[in-house]
């Protein structure tokens, strides 16, 4: 049985280059699977070599509620039992305020309420073409629960690492703290955070580190664009020092990675010489020993 | 400093009591600084403004407004508090709740909490009436007086708790009367999203012109258009012509409400904390310019 290690590129505050770092790295790291948990908002594909999308699964998140008219007595239970006034005075249900709880389906005295489960969104799963798998995923947009579909990608990215006999997951986060992080973070091995050297950065960074040692997962930092306020940079790098945190090192701000991006490229298929670069690939070294201590 | 000409146009008062959200799908293209520039132009120009931050897994205004925080109060949703004494593990509650919050154990019921959305189902469902309404906090809200007499309020979700939608809503629950008010989103295009900005008078989408910027864009704009929001763009750091996005913009009919270029000088105040138009008056006609744009977005003016 092979000893799968997940590693999740996390940031907290978002646009400070997680994307950017996960797709540089899955072109340095071997025998991977590469997971896109970012389903709000998924770019990871945007620059990565994909070869096909093997498989296409429907996401279900959750059901909603909707009233029939012709069933319907006007009693009124089901606006008393909502607690997210999601029932019009004239019965219908905002799906918008509709959390999926049930509640006015299994109260409602004449059984007017239906209750159906809803197509939330798509996952894929593609190989790449170095003979890897990525596995992304797409929410339907402003639909709910997307810790969720986070849980599947990650759970078929399991499937396709043991399959295949790859043993790294590299999972790239969402930005937040909230639920589809948390369902992003639980149980991986390894969290990479990126931040920036900026005053949300730093409040933002205090957050995520909070959450990481909340589950009690082992955590490194690399500061990018590391060069606009040099302050903050080291207040980053003394922050790890008193957390106990791995500083994994600075990436200076490079516009080649705008560049990289519109050819659809990582930065290190597009300018392996630049500065970034080799930035990346010190901290590719360092997280290569650290995960085979792990 | 040279002393900024702010508008006293007319259009401004009429867009009282407008929300104005700030929405991006992408994160990091620059949704609070346009927020907290926006709010602080308006209350230079005499309107009354209130800054609401959404954003609350990373609140992020408060780094610029400098808020004197005068209230903090502990944000609770309802939880089920069972009677094990009178439980007798039939099952009912865990059998529907639709969180899997609740499970069934031979002699008890355990409650995951951080799973339970508060519908209250359980206590309802329960034969024995075994079970009642509880609270469990979630975060907290704060409120007070930024710089200008913006009225402010954040919430700050707990460090752990997946659930930020029912604090976004309590934010919100705060709208006072006779403002102008700046809402500022979380990122993404899921429920936090559109609990935010689903009463706003107009969306304000701040994109960057890059392709992650726009393949996000397209999925915040659906959203706002599903729910039937008037959007004006605002596109950030521009930098030369990314045809991609023009093309874009121009086929689905969404208005350029205002540009601004990448400056270095704008991110090295981002990156101190200051409030551009104090440390660069130079694009206060640029701001006056999206105020009027935005009411007329909406139709107020």
């Amino acid at each position: 049985m092979i000893n799968i290690k997940e590693m999740v590129v996390v940031s907290g505050k978002g646009g400070t280059g997680k994307t950017s770092l996960t797709g540089a790295l899955s072109f340095l790291f071997r025998n991977k699977v590469i997971a896109d948990c970012d389903v709000d908002a998924a770019n990871l594909h945007m620059i990565l070599n994909l070869d096909k999308v093997l498989l296409t699964k429907e996401f279900f998140g959750g059901k909603k509620a909707r009233i029939a008219p012709e069933r319907c007595t006007d009693c009124g239970k089901c606006r008393d039992v909502c607690m997210y006034d999601a029932i019009s005075e004239d019965f219908v249900v905002d799906l918008v305020s509709c959390e999926g709880c049930g509640a006015c389906h299994f109260l409602c005295p004449a059984g007017a309420v239906d209750f159906d489960e809803r197509l939330s969104g798509y996952c894929y799963i593609c190989s790449t073409g170095d003979n890897g798998r990525f596995v992304f995923a797409e929410m339907i947009p402003g639909e709910e629960n997307s810790g969720k579909l986070v849980a599947m990608v990650r759970n078929e990215a399991r499937e396709e690492a043991a399959k295949t006999g790859h043993e790294l997951i590299l999972i790239d986060g969402p930005p937040g703290i909230g639920c589809p992080v948390i369902s992003s973070l639980t149980g991986t091995h390894l969290a990479v955070i990126v931040t920036e050297p900026t005053p949300t950065g730093a409040h933002d960074l205090k957050r995520i580190v909070e959450l990481t040692n909340h589950f009690q997962i082992k955590t490194a930092v690399a500061v990018n664009k590391s060069d606009i306020n040099a302050s903050y940079a080291r207040e980053a790098q003394q922050f790890c020092k008193d957390n106990s945190l791995v500083y994994l090192g600075d990436i200076p701000y490079e516009p080649k990675i705008t560049e990289a991006q519109k050819e659809a490229k990582t930065i290190l298929d597009f300018a392996p010489q630049c500065g970034a670069s080799g930035a990346i690939r010190e901290i590719h070294t360092k997280l290569q020993s650290i995960l085979e201590e792990l | 400093m040279p002393k900024v000409q702010y508008t006293d146009d007319k259009g401004l008062k009429m867009m009282e009591n407008m929300n104005i959200a700030f929405a991006s799908g992408k994160g990091g293209t620059g949704k609070t600084t346009i927020a907290v520039n926006l709010a602080y132009f308006l209350a230079r120009s005499g309107q009354h403004v209130q800054y609401l931050d959404c954003d609350v897994e990373e609140p992020n205004g408060h780094i610029f407004l400098k808020p004197k925080i005068d209230k903090s109060t502990p944000a609770n949703v309802l939880v089920p508090v069972i009677d094990q004494d009178k439980c007798t593990s039939c099952g009912e509650c865990s059998s529907h709740c639709q969180f899997n919050a609740l499970v069934t154990l031979p002699n008890n019921v355990l409650l995951f909490p951080e799973l339970c959305h508060g519908c209250g189902l359980c206590i309802h469902i329960c034969p024995e009436r075994a079970i009642r309404d509880g609270d469990r906090e979630i975060g907290l809200i704060e409120k007070g007086t930024a710089t200008e007499g913006i009225d402010f309020i954040h919430g700050i979700l707990n460090v752990g708790e997946p659930m930020a939608g029912p604090l976004i809503h309590e934010v919100k629950h705060h709208y006072k009367e006779n403002c102008i008010r700046i809402i500022d989103a979380p990122p993404g295009t899921s429920c936090p999203v559109v609990k935010t900005i689903f009463d706003a008078d107009v969306v304000v989408m701040v994109t960057e012109p890059t392709p992650f910027g726009l393949h996000d864009l397209k999925i915040a704009v659906s959203v706002a258009k599903n729910l039937g929001r008037p959007i004006g763009i605002v596109i950030n750091r521009q930098n030369g012509e990314f045809p991609p996005l023009e093309e874009y913009l121009s086929k689905n009919d969404l208005p350029v409400i205002m540009a601004l270029p990448e400056d270095r000088e704008i991110a090295r105040h981002y990156s101190t904390g200051d409030i551009i138009l104090e440390s660069l008056p130079v694009y206060a006609e640029r701001f006056t310019e999206l105020a009027l744009n935005i009411g007329r977005l909406s139709g107020k003016t």
